[in-house]
């Protein structure tokens, strides 16, 4: 526990009379991809909140890199290093890839107040960004308007922007999402990669991306975990069979 | 060059040779048009910053419009009197400097966009247009009912303000002047917007919750793009009284916010020329039309429908194409 890049501890969040985290307590540590799965409604997007700062809790901590963070904005939690990527693309529709991926060199900067040249002049910000790219594989659609890019482009530009800022920890919400099973192949390889650079927490629906990568999984069913355990271990676990995997497993 | 740059040269190009040929021509009344269009469309590329750049759709800029208007009728009304503004605990004397007017409208103005945007940011949407009108109207009663200042019959400067080396009482050293201020504000807007903090209010525009989680504040980079740019519609807004050598509520209305917005709607939102193609259009319609009727904005309405219907873009948006992300 203690080595714990990225923790929760016994955070609950209710929305009336629903507890959409009841109790939770999970730890992310370096070099692993901690997987968070449940079915819909389990709670993952009010967690993967409560992490990233959008939400608060009514009760427990958020922890991360050793600090409480639980009543930092998401913006104090970004400038610590918690790279987050979006469900549904959170990208600048209308301007280029290259411009996406400089807003993330820009907020690493921590130095928006520029009133004067160019942005995409601006080298230091600019190889930031290309390298991000690169990474990714989006260097040769650099200066295409992002909303031209394909589904699967979006979601490797989503994972760009966030490695721009250089994380300590990354939460992913749903980045297979709506990928085909060629692209989810691709960018489930590209995070295999990424664990040894920054820890990820990753919630995930596609199943056979979560058993590819995953060192450890964690499993929410109405808003609590039910097993945390190693991929074997989740697979054999009667409760969540029951309560979640079914057939799948 | 692109066909928007060619757009834009052209309408440079009739900024100069329009006044050009009157003052050959003997035409005064055409220059003092003119200078009425170059003073909206500075005050529209004000606008054209917090809305374009940083979409914010505010209903209140006769606020920075006419407090500029008030900081020049102020200034000049004291100094006209001899009667200094302030007496405890310094002195502060009325002056009839250009200069020393314009600063004074444009931190007016700023601070007034810094309160105001402290308090209308906490809200978007329809919320955002209701507080800034809200604000505007305030203002605008505030006016009507203080006598010190003329309140509702506004306030009259008997000789224009000074310009170091000007005769600004010549229509075309005044305009000349105006069109000064106009292309720097212009140069200014066009390098906010490929700035990196125009990079960032850019996507703050489109998706906040991106700019937060790479560690900025849209809030606060939507606050300074207001700031800006009421600062600058503030500058117009003292032009403007120096146009007319007269201020009064009528520039602090919320019909004077939604001709601020006509003038960048009809030029093209966004667009850098955008603000002065709809202020030259309006002006021009404003005169053409109304001579014929005074329910000359009628038409104007039917020119406002058309262009909207049209899609986005203005009458910029028709002559240049779709924009292209800037590179």
């Amino acid at each position: 526990m203690t080595d714990a890049i990225l923790s929760t501890h016994g955070i609950t969040k209710s929305f009336g009379a629903l507890k959409a985290s009841d109790d939770i307590t999970l730890d992310l540590r370096p070099g692993e991809i901690h997987a968070v799965i449940g079915p819909n409604g389990a709670g993952k997007s009010t967690l993967i909140g409560q992490i990233s700062g959008s939400l608060a809790p009514d009760a427990g901590t958020v922890r991360f890199l050793g600090q409480d963070v639980t009543r930092e904005t998401v913006r104090a939690r970004a400038q610590r290093g918690l790279g987050r990527t979006f469900q549904i693309s959170a990208l600048a529709m209308e301007d280029t890839v290259l411009q996406n991926a400089l807003l993330g060199a820009l907020g690493a900067s921590g130095r928006p107040w520029r009133f004067f040249g160019s942005a995409l002049r601006n080298r230091p910000l600019r190889d930031r960004a290309e390298a991000a790219l690169d990474r990714v594989g989006l260097g040769d659609v650099a200066s295409v308007r992002t909303a031209e890019l394909s589904h699967g482009q979006r979601r490797l530009l989503e994972v760009a922007v966030a490695l721009t800022l250089d994380p300590k920890a990354f939460v992913m919400d749903e980045p297979m999402a709506g990928l085909g099973s060629e692209g989810s192949k691709q960018l489930t390889g590209f995070l295999d990669s990424l664990r040894t650079e920054a820890p990820i927490l990753l919630v995930e629906h596609d199943m056979d991306a979560v058993f590819a990568l995953a060192d450890r999984i964690s499993v929410l069913v109405y808003g609590r975990v039910i097993a945390t355990g190693t991929v074997d271990e989740i697979r054999a676990d009667p409760a969540v069979r029951e309560a979640y995997l079914g057939d799948a497993a | 060059m692109t066909r928007e740059a060619a757009v834009n040269a052209v309408i440079l190009l009739l900024l100069v040779a329009v006044p050009g040929w009157a003052l050959y021509a003997d035409e005064p009344f055409t220059i003092t048009l003119a200078t009425r269009a170059v003073i909206f469309a500075l005050a529209a590329v004000g606008l054209n910053i917090a809305l374009g750049l940083g979409g914010l759709v505010s209903l209140g800029h006769a606020v920075y419009f006419g407090l500029g208007g008030y900081a020049m009728g102020v200034l000049a009304s004291h100094a006209q009197n001899y009667t200094p503004l302030m007496e405890w605990p310094f002195v502060i004397e009325g002056t009839k400097s250009m200069p020393v007017i314009w600063l004074t409208a444009i931190v007016v103005s700023a601070i007034a966009a810094l309160l105001i945007g402290l308090l209308a940011l906490r809200t978007s949407g329809v919320y955002f247009i209701m507080i800034t009108l809200a604000f505007g109207q305030m203002i605008y009663f505030f006016a009507i009912s203080w006598p010190a200042y003329g309140g509702e019959d506004g306030l009259s400067i008997y000789v224009r303000n000074g310009f170091p080396g000007l005769n600004t009482l010549v229509p075309i050293q005044f305009y000349g002047l105006c069109l000064a201020l106009l292309l720097i504000v212009l140069l200014f807007s066009a390098l906010l917007a490929r700035s990196p903090f125009g990079l960032a209010l850019n996507a703050a525009r489109q998706v906040p919750h991106r700019v937060e989680t790479v560690g900025l504040d849209p809030v606060r980079l939507k606050l300074v793009a207001l700031v800006i740019s009421g600062a600058i519609t503030g500058l117009a807004g003292a032009l403007f009284a120096d146009l007319n050598r007269f201020v009064s509520p009528t520039m602090l209305s919320w019909q004077m916010s939604g001709e601020i917005m006509v003038f960048v709607i009809i030029g093209g939102v966004a667009r850098l020329f955008g603000p002065v193609a709809g202020a030259v259009i309006f002006v021009l319609l404003e005169h053409l039309l109304g001579g014929i009727s005074e329910y000359w904005q009628v038409f104007l309405g039917i020119v406002l429908l058309l262009i909207v219907l049209s899609g986005k873009g203005g009458v910029i948006g028709m002559l240049a194409g779709r924009g292209r992300a800037h590179d």
